[in-house]
């Protein structure tokens, strides 16, 4: 909404803005070039740099245009000689001490002291003083400062205390030797999150991984979406010779303009482990040896097809399900990091070719409960529905309040973190957190309800007005907080003032406690929204495309029989109408040998076991990128591509479509989309499609929430997938015995995938993170 | 770490003085410094967590700020002069009879600790330069006659 | 302490008396007399009329009008409001704040209650830079003492009045002497000044609107109050009322804090209060209002000293150190000096002046030694001009008037130093016992 508007006058131009805006964003709104190192959009005002003088009127001396709010009839000149030579003049002075080693700088070709010299002279210098040196230190693995280069604008300072809330650097000193500086002495404990390098005008803060490989014009950018958390950020990988060496968002493109954690600006270095599988291995005897994938895929072509036969033979053999041992036949456990369009297929592959519902993942957040439930709330009171009911992660930067249950979005979901403290500091949201522990983003939080581990779901139904929860909260938790009746009507109260809440909520609420959730959230005025947070790349995408064993695509329950005939008939292909295994029921019943064959895409259902105890009780097929606990008991181990070699979309936990873009490639890696292929052209069937982009036209038509605009995607963009609301409440599906857990990664852990990032193994941090705890 | 009883009386003074903990931060490092003199990373944790700031807040605000020192300096801490109105009056030679008479560079300490020796900004003492400081004491109108006496009566107190 | 019959003794009147500091003394010599008046038969309006009458101008340096700075105030404020007394006198060549506490410190106490009445503020705070450590001792035994007699404290002479004063030390900052930077080092920061505005009057000391004066403004405020702004007005010149605490330093042979009337003339403070040139050597220059001012030379020595006739004559009348210097002086030397000073004292924050500061020193040092070339005096005046007006904060054009008024008024000193040539006056320079 645009409030009073006052008319000021630039260079002669007549320009109507918004009565308040500072003087340095009018000027840029209409085109009119301001320069500036400190002033950055979103960090608080310094006003050091000078850079941005400019005239204005009945000043008696120029003005900088970064800390002076339009008014109406100002008059300013923004290109005067005086103007001009101020400009010069500080360039002058900050090359003065700056030293010229942009040959060999990292900055160089991207450096915005460089381009300002270019742009507005100091092209001499007059400096005939021994220049102030220091030496280059290394603060982290990934963070080195050359204190001569820096030029103080004081951006790294603002970001990691007001953009991260981690406060790490320091200004120390002061005139010609003020420097910035660490928060332990000589090294930094922090995030490791790269920002202030990200955010760094000139060459002083540089990566570790990044500095000294390559000059920014030799390299070819690729945009894609970091495959590590549920955020989905967009992180733009730096490639050269097909090594990627960079990741990084200075476009501000993508739902997290600049925002990248450590996963995505570093942990791209998977890709090239050592340990990186590069071709198809095969049991032979006890050991696992290296093959071709002809032989690798017809193997487990014909393996597959004898079980297949056996079970049909069987299933038309009434009197063999008496005499034979009840086999549960087909296992498939899929991916929470593979594309929509591969988990779309594997379960497609799966209930039509493999003729099984024993589909499922590790499912880390319980969309499917969140999706009926707001299905069902929604057709109870549609006028309830102005606003779609799930909040995509930008909207949290809008909200006026945030109701936070339980995760640790600092560490697990560090985009939604970045955007509820943007929210608080920028647009004074009043954030509400119930949490058993002390997490970090209490800094920012409003009010905060403690309570003991496991009692979430008393807390939504103290929040409904139910006096036996109130009291179940009282006394001390365990973090050390002394809980009262009124500290719970207070939150209570609070919370019931304000309008038009964003809920975000972790693992700790689950099946029937998402109702509740949905019950408490409607009692509030407004429009409540809701964000549940599930822990990987494409977790959401995984449970919409229906890598769930009651479920298919689009939440339809497998034992809805319209549901069924809708894809049977497209698919042209039965699908079994019973609901299947969930991963952990897959994993015991392969332990009492009662799976005929499971087939294992992308995921370690049997991390933390010994493959020993599984290795001969089934045919097992893994596909990964990695010969992690489960591939090592497999009969045939095939070597897929990872997300940054490969097309598709994934949907991040917010329910954002957004595109991988193909960065490198690594030989001997095939994509899980190609595999499928592969498997089911050796098995005799057919299994279409098989590229991404007909398969994503294929989700579309079969998945309505899917059926949205795609040139947003295509551009690079993101697209919230539909919301439930609008259409018929979905059918209660039938109960899944599957757990629904996060891994509570870190922000120094990404699944089994983060321990074959380096960088995340090499960072300090990953030993000494610690909950915070009561004060 | 504890503090003696007299500064631990300061400190709950300034503490009453500001309606904002972070305000006796200044006050406090500079009367800790006094008794131990110097600013040890020990007494930087304890201040900062009296004052609940973090230990770098408090380490940003002391380098700030020139009578803070991180490190010990001598029993009698020297400070000439040699702005302006004291470098009219004789302040830099006074400076260099200091470091000759004590064999001192600037920020140096005798082997027995008893003197450092530091060239100052304007103390305040420009209607009787030049002028020095002996850690608090000032001692105006010197000449390097007087300095030296100056030094011998120190000498003579340390015992 | 040397005195001078040329002085009018208004805020020194006191100074030569037996336990000056004391309150029993104060209160003997019209002691809250004036705070009295104010609280009890006086209206915030009237005392501000009284003081806009007086024309008492800011003695910190800028010389603002002191009854139109509290005047802008806010009546209503959510938060509270802070009077603070800037006590960090830091300006090199400047000593009279300390005296005043030193020696008067309850006249100081009851201009700073004055103020707290006319802004309806409960809380004050002295700033006290850190090197004057042996005056917070002075202060706190005077504010005791105001305790215990109910000046200070609740319900003040029975009238409902509260107000608390505290002192508040520094740790050596010349900086801190800039309103804001104080106010950030009162919070316990670094002193970096603010962007301004919001000036303190209306967002200053922890967010409220703050009163911020010097020692000696403050302490003007009782004999006005008591004796009247139309009589202390008169005491100066037009615009300019009272008098002014100068100090005499450099080359004079009586140097001395001496207490004369506004407008009181250069000329004679030097021959007459300052008993002429040390040495009977030539007169050369005079700084007239401390360190950060332009330089005069002898054409300038009939102005009088008041805040317009010294702007008019191209300087400022500052802090009220005069700082003299006779014909040995090395102006390139004192100019260095002064740069090394500003480069030292330079909070780092933008650009122009960290790094001008620096570049400056390292260039007059350079010169002073004999390294500069031709070119360098352009140099010299390019960084210069280039920092003023363009700074954060007034410390930039602190640094760079003067050195651009010594390289207008002094050329010929500094291409005497051109080309390797040894600094012409080093061999002239008087050995460091000088005669007095």
């Amino acid at each position: 909404m645009m409030g009073e508007t006052v008319k000021i006058r630039v260079d002669d131009r007549e320009l109507e803005v918004q009565r308040g805006t500072l003087l340095i964003e009018a000027c840029r709104a209409a085109g009119i070039e301001v320069p500036s190192f400190c002033y950055y959009p979103g960090l608080s005002l310094q006003a050091a740099c000078r850079m941005c003088l400019v005239e204005i009127e009945k000043a008696p001396k120029l003005q900088t245009a970064c800390t002076v709010p339009v008014t109406e009839g100002m008059i300013v000149r923004s290109n005067t000689e005086q103007v001009t030579q101020a400009r010069r003049s500080m360039l002058e002075f900050l090359l003065g001490n700056h030293p010229l080693d942009c040959p060999v700088c990292d900055k160089g070709g991207e450096c915005e002291l460089q381009d300002m010299v270019f742009r507005y002279g100091a092209s001499e210098s007059r400096y005939g003083e021994a220049k102030r040196h220091v030496e280059e230190q290394q603060w982290s693995p990934v963070v080195y400062f050359d204190a001569p280069r820096c030029i103080l604008c004081y951006r790294c300072v603002r970001v990691c205390d007001e953009g991260m809330g981690v406060g790490a650097l320091s200004v120390v000193n002061r005139g010609v030797h003020t420097e910035i500086a660490p928060n332990h002495g000589d090294h930094l404990e922090c995030e490791e999150c790269g920002m202030c390098i990200d955010i760094c005008p000139v060459g002083a803060l540089t990566s570790g991984a990044y500095r000294y490989k390559a000059r920014p014009w030799e390299m070819q950018y690729t945009s894609t979406i970091c495959t590590h958390c549920g955020d989905g950020c967009k992180t733009t990988l730096s490639v050269r010779n097909n090594k990627i060496l960079r990741g990084n968002n200075r476009d501000r493109s993508g739902i997290n303009g600049e925002f990248l954690c450590i996963k995505g600006r570093y942990a791209y270095d998977f890709v090239e482990h050592p340990s990186r599988l590069r071709q198809p291995l095969i049991r032979r005897g006890r050991e696992l040896v290296e093959t071709t994938w002809e032989e690798a895929i017809g193997t487990v072509a014909a393996k597959w097809s004898e079980i297949l036969a056996r079970r049909n033979k069987a299933a038309n053999n009434t009197l063999a399900e008496t005499s034979e041992k009840r086999s549960e036949g087909f296992g498939v456990i899929g991916s929470n990091h593979t594309t929509n369009e591969e988990n779309y297929l594997l379960q497609k592959f799966a209930r039509t070719v493999l003729q099984t519902n024993h589909v499922d993942h590790h499912r880390t957040a319980d969309y499917a409960a969140l999706i009926h439930a707001l299905a069902n709330e929604s057709a109870e009171q549609p006028s309830q529905a102005q606003r779609p009911p799930l909040a995509r992660s930008k909207d949290i930067v809008g909200a006026s309040a945030i109701l936070l249950v339980g995760n640790n979005p600092t560490e697990q979901h560090p985009l939604i973190a970045w955007n509820i403290r943007e929210a608080c500091r920028l647009n004074g949201a009043r954030l509400y957190i119930i949490h058993s522990r002390r997490i970090p983003l209490l800094r920012q939080s409003h009010r905060f309800l403690p309570l003991g581990l496991g009692h979430e779901a008393d807390a939504l139904r103290h929040l409904c007005g139910e006096p036996e929860a109130t009291q179940a909260l009282l006394g001390e938790t365990p973090s050390g907080d002394n809980v009262t009746a009124d500290l719970l009507n207070d939150f209570r109260n609070r919370l019931q003032e304000e309008k038009d809440v964003i809920v975000v909520f972790g693992d700790e609420i689950t099946g029937p406690d998402v109702s509740l959730l949905i019950r408490m959230g409607s009692r509030l005025s407004g429009q409540t929204r809701y964000i549940a947070l599930g822990d990987y790349s494409n977790s959401r995408g995984a449970s919409d495309m229906g890598l769930l064993p009651h479920l298919l695509p689009g939440y339809r329950p497998v034992g809805d029989a319209a549901a069924r005939a809708f894809f049977e008939d497209r698919w042209k292909s039965p699908i079994p109408a019973t609901v299947g295994l969930s991963v952990d029921d897959m994993v015991a019943a392969t332990l009492q040998g009662g799976m005929d064959a499971l087939y294992v895409v992308g995921a370690n259902p049997l991390k933390g076991r010994n493959p020993e105890d599984f290795c001969g009780k089934t045919f097992l097929v893994v596909q990964d990128l990695f010969l992690q606990e489960t591939a090592q008991a497999a009969d045939v181990v095939l070597p897929a591509a990872s997300a940054y070699e490969k097309s598709g979309t994934v949907t991040n936990t917010c329910g954002e479509l957004q595109r991988l873009r193909k960065a490198v490639g690594v030989l001997g890696t095939r994509t899980d989309l190609q595999i499928f292929a592969s498997l089911a052209a050796a098995m005799g069937a057919t299994l279409h499609p098989s590229q991404p982009e007909e398969a994503l036209e294929e989700i579309r038509q079969m998945v309505p929430e899917y059926n949205i605009p795609l040139a947003n995607v295509l551009a690079g963009g993101a697209e919230a997938v539909l919301n439930p609301n609008g259409f018929k409440p979905l059918a209660a599906p039938a109960e899944t015995s599957g757990r629904v857990y996060s891994a509570q990664d870190t922000l120094f852990t990404s699944g089994t995938l983060g321990r074959f990032s380096n960088i995340l193994n090499l960072v300090p941090e990953r030993n000494i993170r610690k909950e915070p705890g009561p004060a | 770490m504890q503090f003696t009883p007299q500064l631990e009386d300061k400190l709950k003074k300034l503490m009453r003085n500001y309606p904002i903990k972070r305000s006796a931060l200044i006050p406090m490092l500079l009367f800790a410094q006094d008794e131990q003199g110097f600013l040890s990373q020990e007494t930087i944790a304890e201040i900062a967590g009296r004052l609940e700031l973090t230990v770098p807040q408090v380490e940003e605000t002391i380098s700030y700020y020139s009578m803070l020192r991180k490190k010990p300096a001598g029993k009698y801490h020297l400070q000439v002069c040699t702005n302006i109105s004291c470098l009219l009056r004789g302040g830099e030679e006074l400076f260099e009879h200091a470091r000759k008479k004590l064999r001192l560079a600037p920020g140096e300490t005798t082997p027995d600790n008893l003197f450092s020796l530091e060239e100052v900004e304007c103390i305040g003492a420009c209607a009787w330069a030049p002028a020095i400081q002996v850690n608090y004491q000032f001692h105006h109108e010197l000449t390097p006659e007087r300095f030296d006496q100056l030094i011998r009566e120190l000498e003579r107190s340390r015992t | 302490m040397p005195v001078s019959e040329h002085e009018v003794r208004v805020l020194t009147k006191r100074f030569d008396l037996p336990n000056s500091a004391s309150i029993d003394t104060y209160l003997a010599h019209d002691g809250y007399q004036a705070f009295e008046k104010a609280l009890k038969q006086m209206t915030p309006e009237s005392i501000l009329e009284e003081l806009k009458r007086s024309n008492l101008r800011g003695r910190g340096g800028a010389g603002f009008p002191t009854g139109m700075k509290w005047g802008f105030v806010p009546k209503e404020s959510p938060k509270p409001k802070y009077i603070v007394c800037n006590a960090d006198e830091s300006e090199p060549g400047t000593c009279k704040d300390r005296l005043l506490m030193e020696k008067d410190p309850h006249q100081l106490i009851e201009g700073i209650l004055i103020a707290g009445v006319v802004v309806g503020s409960h809380q004050g705070y002295i700033y006290v830079r850190g090197e004057y450590r042996y005056l917070l001792e002075i202060l706190d035994r005077a504010l005791e003492e105001a305790y215990a007699r109910g000046y200070l404290g609740k319900n003040i002479l029975g009238t409902g009045f509260d107000f608390e004063l505290a002192t508040h030390t520094g740790a050596g900052a010349y900086e801190c002497g800039e309103e804001s930077a104080l106010l950030e080092s009162l919070e316990g920061k670094r002193g970096i000044p603010r962007i301004r505005p919001p000036f303190p009057a209306v967002v200053g000391l922890y967010g409220g609107p703050t009163v911020l004066n010097n020692v000696e403004t403050f302490s003007a405020v009782p004999a006005i109050l008591r004796e009247g702004g139309e009589w202390y007005a008169q005491l100066g010149t037009p615009r300019n009322g009272g008098t002014r605490l100068f100090v005499l330093s450099g080359h004079v042979n009586r140097p001395g804090v001496y207490e004369l009337p506004m407008g009181f003339p250069l000329r004679k403070m030097i021959e007459e209060v300052g008993g002429g040139i040390l040495g009977g050597k030539k007169f050369k220059a005079v700084i007239p209002g401390g360190s950060s001012t332009p330089v005069l030379t002898a054409d300038a020595l009939d102005t009088p000293m008041d805040f317009d006739s010294v702007a008019k004559a191209g300087s400022m009348l500052g802090s009220g150190a005069v700082i003299v210097m006779h014909e040995d002086t090395c102006m390139v030397k004192v100019a260095l000096r002064l740069m090394q000073f500003y480069a030292h004292e330079s909070c780092g924050w933008c650009i122009p002046c960290r790094e001008g500061t620096d570049w400056l020193s390292k260039t007059l040092h350079r010169f002073h030694s004999g390294g500069a070339r031709e070119e360098d005096i352009g140099l010299i005046e390019h960084l210069a001009k280039n920092m003023l007006g363009r700074t954060f904060c007034p410390l930039g054009d602190a640094a760079a008037m003067p050195v651009i008024s010594f390289v207008k008024k002094f050329r010929e000193e500094f291409e005497m130093h051109l080309s390797g040539r040894p600094c012409p006056f080093e061999s002239k320079q008087e050995p460091a016992t000088v005669s007095r």
